[in-house]
């Protein structure tokens, strides 16, 4: 008697929350339900109908889609040099992004990390995160000011009988490098900031200099979070196709082919826009058998 | 005389504001195995990792093997160490933690791998090579370690409270291996530890640090029988100190005076008071804890003060012991078991 007494003068919410906890399948389900719905239908059903439309094809005249079955776009991406040449080019440019980040990241996160005192380190931490704030486009314009003709690394190289690189696909590797460094130091930060003290002592306490230290304890012990970086700054780099417009001068990426298609030839487009998915996914594939994805 | 290991010499380290050693000096022979005893904060893991090279002294001098090596780095100096939480390289198998120190020494592979691989069967872990470190057990891990700072056969092996996350059993068994391993290479062993029991059981000599200087040096039965300062007669053995009143009453004259809880027993008051070459004393149990193989009588004394009686569970059960809670007893013990305990001035 007392405890439905008790029941009763329980309020709505409280017994609510009772019944959840009784019941953590109804729990579980109104939990995931949402998240997994826009899983399903928006992110997997929208690569889905990419991937189906990649194979319709369009009438060459008014450029309306067909759904005809095909893969003439797909043999066309494999046959035509162009498209050849971008792809290789896009993966190219991705990873030497990915490269010239790990780079200059490693330093940098060694110092933020190790060698700059504790109190300013988390200092340092916010200015490395500070231009992810800023505003895409504007950084990028501000590239193409230092790279133009007559620009900043012009005047700057001046004096030694140099000019700037000028706008190209050097000039997209280094905006590129400069957009997504950010997302390389940080994981490496972490993992030079976690690396117990004691592991380099115990290598030098066994008779290893600095230099070896560094060979054979710091970089395997750091190697996963180069990794997981490189997943963020060779993704970004693929993907992108608005850099690549502003200071790429006349080089294409895999980005403007998709756009310049998707007018004219949106099954095509959706071929193209296929394939950094797929690199993606290998690449992926590659990274986790390094132990990346785990300190993601 | 033998031969000297490890020579220190007005050693001080001071962080900051705190003095962390304040001025140790000591020797320690070739092949002994030394325990540096103390509690946390003492100064004893500082003055390891001076020796060890990850520090270096405010003031004083390091030798080893005659050499002085004070300002010479961790790789210039023929000593390894096992560290507390091993730090163990967990991206290598353990084979290849073991080899490191010979492969930092451009030891060939081929005998490297060999050497590796009776370092390891030394420390019972055969088989164990291709395992990473994170798969083994805490005890394995110890042993580990044990064998990459062993492989290369230094002068002088230095432990930093190499047991203290074992579990009791496992410690036990790893005291009686070290000691065991140790006899085997004549290897000098500096081994740090808050354990006043282990330090006991494996030294063949112990500092006992208090404050960044060390109190006494002496073999484990001078440290537990003689103590040389009230610090050690507490920190070694169970604190039975006599003082002022009470000393002069029980022992009949002034100072302070320490009595090992095993050397007294304990006797029905009613008992003979006086019997040749004792001293006794009258009190009441105030607690009795059963330790399964002994019990733990505290007694306050009416001359004033607390002892405390350690008596062996010969025919005694937990409820025989119980009993004892609050009744008057007689403590008596050896006169030769009384010790003064020298107070600094």
């Amino acid at each position: 008697m007392t405890s439905t007494a008790q029941a009763a003068g329980r309020s709505p919410v409280r017994r609510l929350a009772g019944t959840l906890h009784r019941r953590p399948r109804l729990r579980l389900s109104l939990l995931l339900t949402a998240p997994l719905l826009w899983l399903a239908v928006l992110y997997l059903g929208s690569l889905a109908v990419l991937f189906v439309s990649a194979f319709w094809t369009t009438n060459s005249f008014t450029s309306e889609v067909v759904k005809v079955w095909s893969t003439d776009n797909f043999h066309a991406l494999f046959t035509t040099p162009v498209f050849r040449q971008v792809i290789l080019r896009s993966i190219g440019v991705a990873l030497a992004v990915t490269a010239l980040s790990a780079v200059i990241a490693f330093p940098v996160a060694f110092y933020t990390a190790r060698i700059a005192k504790p109190k300013w380190r988390p200092l340092l931490v916010v200015a490395i995160l500070t231009p992810l704030w800023a505003s895409y486009l504007v950084k990028v314009y501000a590239w193409r000011l230092i790279l133009s003709q007559g620009g900043f690394a012009d005047w700057m190289l001046k004096p030694f009988g140099l000019s700037g690189p000028g706008f190209g696909l050097f000039a997209t590797i280094i905006a590129l490098t400069y957009l997504w460094l950010p997302y390389m130091i940080l994981p490496i930060h972490t993992a030079l900031e976690q690396l117990p003290a004691n592991l380099l002592d115990a290598s030098a306490d066994l008779g290893a200099r600095a230099g070896r230290t560094f060979r054979s304890v710091v970089v395997p012990m750091v190697l996963p979070s180069v990794a997981a970086g490189s997943v963020f700054t060779f993704s970004l780099s693929l993907g992108d196709y608005i850099t690549v417009q502003i200071v790429g001068g006349k080089t294409q990426l895999i980005g403007n082919l998709v756009y310049s298609n998707i007018e004219l030839n949106l099954p095509m487009a959706a071929a193209l826009g296929t394939v950094p998915v797929v690199v993606i996914v290998l690449y992926l594939l590659a990274m986790r058998r390094t132990g990346a994805l785990s300190s993601l | 005389m033998e031969a000297t290991a490890i020579r220190l010499q007005g050693l001080r380290k001071v962080f900051g504001e705190t003095t962390a050693v304040a001025g140790v000096d000591l020797d320690i022979a070739d092949g002994e195995f030394f325990s540096m005893l103390g509690p946390s904060g003492s100064g004893k893991t500082t003055v390891l990792r001076m020796i060890a090279g990850f520090e270096s002294p405010t003031a004083g001098r390091i030798e080893l093997a005659g050499q002085e090596v004070t300002g010479l780095a961790p790789f210039e100096r023929d000593v390894h160490t096992v560290f507390q939480d091993y730090a163990l390289f967990p991206h290598m198998t353990v084979e290849q933690n073991v080899a490191y120190g010979l492969k930092v020494r451009k030891v060939p592979k081929a005998k490297r791998l060999q050497q590796a691989r009776e370092a390891l069967a030394d420390v019972r872990l055969e088989g164990f090579g291709a395992r990473r470190p994170s798969q083994l057990s805490g005890g394995q891990r110890q042993r580990v370690a044990l064998a990459r700072a062993l492989v290369g056969r230094p002068r002088v092996l230095l432990l930093d409270e190499p047991l203290g996350a074992l579990d009791l059993k496992l410690r036990e068994q790893m005291q009686v291996e070290l000691k065991a391993i140790q006899r085997e290479v004549g290897i000098t062993f500096v081994f740090v530890t808050h354990d006043q029991e282990e330090a006991l059981t494996m030294s063949d000599r112990i500092a006992v640090f208090n404050q960044g200087r060390i109190e006494q040096v002496g073999t484990p039965a001078e440290i537990y029988e003689r103590p040389a300062t009230p610090f050690v007669a507490g920190f070694v053995g169970t604190s039975n100190l006599l003082e002022g009143d009470s000393a002069q009453q029980v022992v009949g004259a002034s100072g302070t005076y320490s009595i090992r809880p095993e050397k007294i027993r304990v006797l029905k008051e009613s008992a003979e008071a006086d019997e040749p070459e004792h001293s006794t004393a009258t009190g009441t149990v105030v607690e009795v804890v059963y330790l399964g193989d002994a019990t733990r009588f505290l007694v306050d004394l009416d001359a004033g003060g607390r002892l405390t009686a350690l008596q062996q569970n010969l025919e005694t059960s937990s409820e025989d012991v119980a009993a004892y809670r609050g009744t008057r007893v007689r403590l008596r013990w050896h006169h030769r078991h009384t010790f003064k305990v020298p107070t600094p001035r």
